[in-house]
């Protein structure tokens, strides 16, 4: 019996004592191999009497359980201890900087945010958005908006010119997005309801003013349009932009060659140092001038006044921008510097929508 | 258009504050740009005397002053003007007052350890004049303790109006106090101008040779007249608005044109011969009134007599003909001009005069006459003399417009309803006849107001006068047309665009649509017909061909600024022609540096310096996100003359369809553009991209997956160096196209081990079997095939 119980101890022990895998391996084959000491023993069961093999395989089996458990519970020992040696190797330093996402690197530029505010909130009250060229006729830019040749008007314009062609007509670049609201008379019947944003251009250059600016109008003829709904249309926008449950607005009569009744737009706002609030203050902001479109420029587009009216608005894509995320000078926005657009762009995921807010 | 508060009282009979004047001009369409209330602003300001002067013991260049205020005992102010001395009058301001020329509020101060309990000012901290060399020196018999305005006559409100080009009738304090009177804000004063007798008939005949420039001359002599300065009350007048007083004769005239919008020239009679022509510019040099000498042609109109010019018609009259105090016959001149005419001769000269300002807008031609008497009158009071008859050549009245005016007119185009009554009474303060009854009236358009014409012009009249604020806001009924995209395909792949490439960490520039032409030349530009005549600046004066030349320099310009690694890109317009169809919306971007499209700058993980990959990667992102198929892409080598030839390709969809090119850039187009690599750049064509087919449903094609695993094999070449890596990988795709679901190139090997001008390519090619799992032997026999027609269609060897 001892004998027995000596080698269990002594298995047990070389269990314990088994530091690595490849060791613990070497004490089960020399206790439970083919050859080893506890086989060795149950094969000796084989020669015993029965009550011998009784008693004795009982004893023998219980040195081999235990064993076996042992050496278990030793590998998971060791398992889990050189697991525990490779997770202490393997480190990091967590610290070392990662790529910055491209997504949250790049911008994009206010004007393209802003066009795509003014997209989705016009889009929602049902405007298509119209385009035309840059390069525009003296027809379209000017005579029939119901600018006479010569008119002080037209000289307001500061307009570039390309040189005179053979027949004597010179080409320009528009000197406001007006020209689609032509092309869109011209090619549609009513009811319209177009903005049209793009570039525009007049040879001027100061702090406020840059020789290509960007503009954005809108357009509606049908049959009852009026004053009231222009006003309506704007205050909804303003309110819609700005981002604030209620604007005051007034509505001033001015002149534009294309309009009659003319109106220019201010909100009011409060001006503090780095800041512009609207919907609150005392201060006058000019944001946009409107009116309803003349009969003239129904006229000369193929629409009889006398059936069909509507109105327009034209406003600066820029200088929105400008006034709802404080940018201070217009010049910046076309020199490109990365730093400029770094802190002023957008990020590309910021798409901005009426249902999940338009710069939120 | 400038004018005082006193100046509108002489024609608005009102008790109404400035403040509520100024708004509702603002209001009525005659925006208030500034209003200048020097009563309100001087009101603080008041006579004193200084009755001492010390020298302050402690600053050579002060004195220590005891005022007498007129009020209470005397105040002690410590002044370092060094016109302040003992006995003198000045003006005083106490603790609290706002100086508007140093925009600062008073306190008690201590100078130097002396109190100070005030301030004693110069003209310059009133903002009266720039005068700031010493403390207003004022008569000894100013009342003391009197406002300093109120004496000086300085409390006069100066309001300036942004005038609309259209309203000619305002130029002058008489129309605007008219449009004050509609608007409920006083009543007009208009007591007529009387007719003035002529002594004797006009010596000097006048002819008019260009009756399309001057449709209407009238013109009278006085004689006898003593010239001289002005009246006190005329002169302030002229000086609040910025004018300055010369005589009374010249004088006169500006008051014309401020008070009636009615400019008229004075000629010394001595100094004119003979008879007046009114004719064309002969290439004539004319030395003006404001001493500068201007070159006539025959598109601007003068007013000559037998010995040359005398005065540019509308403009500017001559220094030779001008009055001065020794004139003591005097020829006063009331024209119409053509308003075209006189704008384009003004801007033609560069002259910016009152007169031009009126004329190119157009006077009242009814009050060509009147203007001349009202003129006439006031020479006779102020200079006196003996008037002669007046001549006339031409008309002395605009043509008769009545328009039929519906009623209900008002309420289609304002949505605002008016009573008819209403409407008749503001149309009758502005001076329109109303005749007839509802609902079609007559209504008769006042001769000074040539810029009505219509029906909107009149409901344009009722509207801003009534008030616009009284239009309802309507909303707008959106209408049950369906909602649909309102984009254009266009539209969706430039806004598409944009996002793609923000979204690979570069940022949008928007760069000036124009550049200087040799860049446009760079860029397959230049062409005369997008040359502009007139352009900003040299370096902006041809149309964009291209974005790239506007990026580069931008990414330069950063560059300069000490940020190196920059990724830019635009999309916008580039124009290849003058014609509308000949603009097309471009999408580029320029890499520079280390900024690659993997990760900007450099980095722990390693930096890599921009390849023409990276702009590769770039493009088919872009055409991808804007709606290309991406099977549909073709790379070909080579592009235009500004990329590297050896490093640039051509994105196409078959060789008609060329949709743009990436590449590294040309090292003379970067020396050229003033630029410094590794810059890489990409250019495509958003236009270019062929619109997607209409689909009837949206819904997608059914997914159809096997249930047999897909099997890889790599294959290694060694190929020419010149052979294309897609050839390769066409050659084994088409091996069998079914079975053959993907090829990727996963090495690319050239060096050490590999012959000279040859490299190794490795691909990878995957199986898909569709109805059953590949044995070895199909495996083995199409990588035979695979090997096989590689080799013939590259000549590449599988590598051993």
């Amino acid at each position: 019996m001892s004998a027995t119980f000596n080698l269990q101890d002594e298995l047990l022990r070389q269990i314990a004592a088994a530091t690595d895998e490849a060791a613990l391996e070497a004490v089960r084959v020399a206790a439970l191999g083919k050859k080893g000491s506890v086989s060795a023993l149950l094969a000796t069961l084989g020669k015993m009497s029965p009550d011998e093999r009784k008693t004795q395989g009982a004893a023998i089996n219980a040195v081999k359980d235990a064993v076996t458990a042992a050496l278990a519970a030793r590998k998971e020992t060791l398992k889990s201890a050189a697991l525990d040696a490779r997770l202490a190797r393997e480190t990091l330093d967590v610290t070392l900087p990662v790529r910055e996402t491209a997504a949250e690197a790049g911008r994009i530029h206010p004007l393209s945010q802003v066009t795509d505010e003014l997209t989705a909130i016009f889009a929602d009250m049902g405007f298509a958005i119209a385009e035309g060229p840059d390069i525009e006729t003296d027809d379209y830019n000017f005579t029939r908006l119901n600018f006479p040749e010569g008119h002080p008007a037209r000289e307001m314009h500061d307009t570039f010119f390309f040189n005179p062609k053979e027949d004597g007509s010179r080409l320009l670049l528009r000197t406001h997005t007006s020209p689609v609201q032509v092309r869109t008379m011209l090619e549609k019947t009513p009811p319209i309801r177009v903005i049209c944003p793009g570039r525009t251009y007049r040879c001027d250059s100061d702090q406020t003013h840059t020789p290509m600016f960007h503009q954005v109008e809108g357009l509606v003829i049908d049959k009852g349009s009026h004053l009231g709904h222009l006003k309506w249309i704007l205050a909804e926008f303003c309110k819609a932009f700005f981002e604030v449950d209620h604007v005051n607005m007034r509505f001033r009569p001015s002149f534009f060659p294309f309009t009659e009744p003319s109106l220019e737009v201010d909100i009011q706002c409060r001006r503090d140092k780095d800041e512009i609030r609207f919907g609150e203050g005392e201060d006058w902001l000019e944001i946009l001038g409107c009116g309803m479109v003349h009969p003239n420029v129904l006229r000369n587009c193929g629409i009889d006044p006398d059936i069909y009216q509507g109105f327009a608005w034209g406003m600066g894509i820029d200088r929105i921008a400008m006034l709802k995320y404080g940018l201070p000078d217009l010049r910046a926005f076309f020199d490109a510097d990365v730093r400029w657009l770094n802190h002023y762009g957008f990020r590309p995921l910021d798409f901005p929508t009426l249902a999940g807010g338009l710069s939120t | 258009m400038k004018f005082t508060l006193s100046w509108l009282k002489d024609h608005l009979d009102t008790d109404e504050p400035i403040a509520k004047l100024a708004d509702k001009l603002t209001m009525i369409g005659l925006e208030v740009e500034q209003l200048d209330d020097k009563a309100k602003l001087l009101a603080p300001f008041t006579i004193a005397r200084v009755i001492s002067a010390e020298q302050h013991h402690n600053a050579d260049r002060l004195r220590v002053c005891m005022v007498d205020t007129g009020e209470g005992p005397p105040v002690q102010v410590v002044c370092g003007a060094p016109n302040a001395r003992a006995g003198m009058t000045s003006v005083f301001s106490g603790p609290g007052t706002f100086i508007p020329g140093k925009n600062i509020t008073l306190g008690v101060g201590s100078i130097r350890g002396v109190e100070s309990r005030g301030m004693l000012c110069s003209a310059a901290e009133l903002q009266i004049s720039d005068d700031h060399d010493g403390i207003l020196d004022l008569p000894a018999d100013a009342p003391v303790g009197a406002r300093y305005a109120d004496w000086a006559g300085l409390n006069d409100a100066v309001i300036e109006i942004n005038l609309t080009p259209n309203r000619a009738d305002c130029t002058g304090v008489h129309g605007i106090a008219r449009d004050l009177s509609a608007a409920d804000m006083g009543k007009l004063k208009d007591p007529g101008i009387k007719q003035i007798k002529g002594e004797f008939p006009c010596p000097v005949a006048v002819k008019i040779e260009a009756p399309e420039l001057c449709p209407g001359f009238a013109l009278r002599l006085v004689r006898g007249v003593r010239n001289g300065p002005s009246p006190q009350w005329l002169q302030q007048r002229l000086a609040a608005i910025g004018l300055r007083p010369i005589n009374a004769l010249v004088d006169i005239t500006n008051f014309m044109t401020f008070d009636r919008g009615r400019p008229l020239h004075v000629f010394d009679a001595a100094r004119v011969t003979g008879n007046l022509t009114v004719r064309r510019g002969r290439g004539e040099q004319f030395l003006a009134l404001d001493g500068r000498t201007y070159a006539l042609d025959d598109t601007m109109c003068v007013i000559a007599d037998e010995r040359g010019v005398e005065s540019l018609a509308g403009i500017m009259g001559g220094e030779a003909s001008g009055c001065s105090d020794a004139t003591t016959d005097v020829l006063i001149e009331s024209a119409l001009w053509d308003e075209i005419a006189i704008a384009r001769t003004g801007r033609k000269l560069g002259i910016n005069s009152d007169a031009r300002y009126r004329f190119e807008r157009g006077v009242d031609p009814a009050f060509m006459v009147p203007g001349l008497e009202m003129a006439t009158k006031l020479v006779l009071e102020m200079c006196g003399g003996t008037p002669s008859t007046i001549v006339v050549a031409g008309k002395a009245h605009g043509d008769d417009r009545v328009i039929e005016f519906p009623i209900d007119e008002v309420k289609r185009l304002s949505g605002l309803d008016v009573p008819f009554i209403e409407i008749k009474r503001v149309l009758g303060h502005l001076g329109f006849i109303v005749a007839g009854k509802e609902p079609v009236v007559k209504v008769a358009v006042p001769s000074w107001r040539a810029d009505v014409h219509g029906k909107a012009d009149i409901v344009e009249e009722v509207v801003r006068i009534v008030g616009v604020e009284r239009v309802p806001l309507t909303p707008f009924a959106r209408g049950e047309a369906p909602r649909k995209p309102v984009l254009t395909a266009i539209q969706n792949r430039t806004r598409r665009a944009k996002r793609a490439l923000a979204a690979r960490s570069m940022m949008e520039a928007v760069t000036w649509s124009f550049v200087a032409k040799a860049q446009a030349e760079l860029f397959g530009g230049g062409d005369a017909a997008l040359s502009l005549a007139n352009p900003i600046a040299a370096d902006l004066s041809d149309m964009r061909p291209s974005l790239i030349a506007g990026l580069v320099t931008a990414a330069q310009k950063n560059a300069d600024r000490g940020f190196a690694d920059v990724a830019l890109f635009e999309v916008g317009q580039v124009f290849k022609g003058d014609r509308p169809q000949d603009q097309f919306i471009a999408a580029s971007g320029v890499r520079r540096a280390l900024a690659a499209s993997t990760g900007s700058g450099r980095h722990w993980t390693g930096a890599a310096a921009v390849t023409a990959f990276d702009a590769k990667a770039d493009a088919l992102a872009v055409l991808i996100a804007a709606g290309v198929p991406p099977a549909a892409l073709q790379v070909v080598p080579g592009g235009p003359a500004w990329l590297h030839p050896g490093r640039s390709g051509t994105i196409q969809i078959g060789p008609q369809n060329v949709l743009g090119h990436f590449g590294e850039l040309h090292p003379r187009a970067l020396e050229a553009l003033g630029a410094e690599g590794p810059l890489v750049a990409f250019e495509v064509l958003l236009d270019r991209i062929p619109d997607a087919k209409a689909k009837p449903t949206r819904a997608k094609p059914l997914l159809e997956l096997s249930p047999f695993q897909p099997v890889s094999r790599d294959f290694a070449f060694i190929v020419d160096r010149a052979v294309k890596a897609a050839d390769v990988v066409r050659a084994a795709q088409a091996v069998d196209r079914k079975l053959i679901s993907a090829v990727g190139v996963f090495d690319l090997y050239e060096g050490k081990g590999i012959e000279d001008g040859k490299k190794s390519l490795a691909i990878a090619v995957t199986l898909q079997p569709r109805d059953k799992t590949l044995t070895d032997q199909e495996i083995d026999a199409v990588a035979v095939r695979i090997v096989a027609e590689v080799a013939k269609k590259t000549g590449g060897v599988l590598r051993g």
